[in-house]
């Protein structure tokens, strides 16, 4: 019976891990819409390195960054391709599968907030990077058992917070690693020619097919039913099978309440309901209840997924109108600022510890401390990696590519012909 | 022989197409076309509001004999009315002469009118 409730989690958790490849796709169509058609292979292209740099590096080397030597001190030891180390009940092959796709799903947030003006060189040494280190290394603290997720009565986190870090899927470890360097990626690129007036005013860039944008979003919603409920790692007996049904709902509910409150936002502050925002609105519920999405009530959901969608219009607002940063798929506040919130508001509304529940501020206190330093980690890998290429290589296209579209100067293909 | 030329709205197109074949013509062009003009259409993308000055028409391109003319601007007229700003406009001009590459033919003939 025990044999065959392992065979069943195993089966769970590919399964779990095709959806989440699936997302690959889903970001790119997502990416493609919302940009030019110019620069559609470009963008298409930067998406297949992120999972092919992904798995083969996350394979021979993060995957030991990552859960090698016990979890204990900064970083892991590399494997080196060689998988025995690794000793857990579940396959370690399969195991390797389903973490990759989530290292890789970090990696391709970026290339959406620095689409339409990066070489496409300087992007594979991004690429590379995020999946050699900056995720193997975050995740280690977390997920590989290391100092941020300690549970032993005398680690660090429960001597000060009486609790651990928790983030189920990956609000902070997945998306608000990758909105944190696409902020930093987008800005050290700078704005899009014609992006602000010379007032600094924003302008508009349509982008060329909402209909691909529109399927990308509704492919990664179907995803998350992966990356969410497969996250428990099991399936079989009453706990499990409860355990991934409470999080397959709260998933759904959180996207919804995320588009609707955005639907409603944007007709309230523009007149109409804007699809391009309500596509991020969905997104932003689904990143934001990704941390805490076994921990809260579906009404937590809810209230998760409204939060959101609304801190999403701001935010995106705030970014592009104040910041001037020229994101032009909203990654940086889609993954990075609602990741962020969601990891937060796992704190207060988690039933068993959150603090709106009367469990006192402990955990609240351990989930601000855990995403603080995880995108200070991404922060300063980000500032050191994209200004360091910025002023060795440089990082961005000249103009008159830019102008034409990197489709023709950068790969010699276009995707409309 | 007369060319000619009319700008019409896209939800006129159709019924326009249908009214031509119904009456003398034999066969006419017609393609998209971006006019800019002095009205503004109002939008909103990712938060950015902006205004487009691109609007969107059909022109099409008839080659009639004269005695067609009239009859066919009537049907122009009448079809792609509707009283709105934007309704559009038909231009004629003479046109020297038809020539058929099948045939070789030339002249008034070559326009298979079925009057």
């Amino acid at each position: 019976m025990e044999e065959l409730g392992l065979s069943l989690d195993t089966v769970w958790m590919l399964l779990a891990a095709m959806l989440v490849f699936w997302m690959q796709p889903g970001f790119a169509l997502c990416e493609a819409g919302f940009t030019r058609g110019k620069n559609t292979v470009n963008i298409l292209m930067k998406n297949f390195v992120d999972f092919m740099f992904g798995s083969l590096l996350f394979f021979f080397i993060g995957f030991g960054f990552m859960f090698g030597s016990d979890g204990a001190g900064f970083i892991g030891a590399p494997n080196w391709g060689d998988l025995s180390f690794y000793k857990g009940n579940l396959p370690v092959e399969g195991f390797l599968i389903f973490e990759t796709v989530f290292c890789a799903t970090s990696a391709t947030i970026v290339s959406g907030a620095m689409a339409e003006r990066t070489k496409f060189s300087m992007y594979l040494v991004y690429s590379a990077f995020i999946s050699l280190i900056i995720y193997p290394v975050e995740g280690h603290w977390t997920w590989g058992g290391g100092w941020l997720c300690d549970s032993s009565a005398d680690s660090w986190m429960m001597s000060v917070f009486g609790d651990t870090f928790h983030d189920f899927a990956g609000s902070a470890i997945v998306h608000s690693v990758g909105g944190v360097l696409a902020l930093i990626g987008a800005m050290a690129l700078g704005p899009r020619i014609g992006k602000y007036a010379k007032n600094g005013s924003s302008r508009a860039i349509p982008g060329h097919n909402l209909t691909l944008a529109s399927l990308g979003v509704f492919i990664l919603w179907l995803g998350w039913f992966g990356f969410n409920p497969g996250s428990q790692l099991a399936a079989s007996g009453e706990v499990n099978r409860t355990a991934i049904s409470h999080v397959f709902l709260t998933t759904n509910l959180a996207a919804v309440a995320g588009g609707v409150a955005t639907m409603f936002l944007t007709w309230l502050k523009y007149g109409k309901p804007s699809l391009s925002l309500t596509l991020n609105g969905v997104l932003a519920g689904l990143v934001g209840i990704t941390a805490g999405c076994d921990l809260v009530s579906p009404v937590g959901a809810v209230i998760i997924g409204l939060v959101c969608g609304v801190v999403l219009v701001y935010a995106i607002e705030f970014i592009d109108h104040k910041l001037h940063i020229d994101d032009p798929v909203g990654a940086s506040s889609v993954h990075g600022v609602c990741g962020i919130l969601g990891t937060l508001m796992t704190g207060l509304l988690s039933t068993s510890n959150g603090a709106f529940y009367g469990h006192g501020w402990g955990f609240f206190g351990a989930e601000c401390f855990g995403i603080l330093i995880i995108d200070i980690w991404a922060a300063a890998c980000g500032f050191a990696l994209f200004y360091g290429i910025k002023k060795l290589h440089g990082l961005r296209v000249e103009s008159r590519v830019e102008e034409e579209g990197l489709d023709i100067y950068e790969h010699g293909e276009s995707c409309y012909n | 022989m007369k060319k000619i030329e009319a700008i019409i709205r896209k939800t006129k197109f159709g019924e326009l197409k249908e009214a031509l074949l119904q009456s003398d013509i034999d066969w006419f062009e017609y393609h998209d076309v971006h006019g800019i003009g002095q009205s503004r259409q109002e939008r909103i993308y990712r938060g950015v509001q902006y205004s487009t000055d691109v609007i969107e028409r059909v022109a099409i391109t008839i080659v009639c004999r004269d005695v067609i003319l009239d009859p066919t601007i009537k049907v122009i007229l009448n079809v792609a009315h509707t009283g709105q700003v934007g309704d559009g406009r038909i231009f004629v001009s003479d046109v020297i002469d038809t020539w058929s590459i099948r045939t070789g033919e030339n002249g008034d003939t070559v326009l298979r009118d079925k009057k």
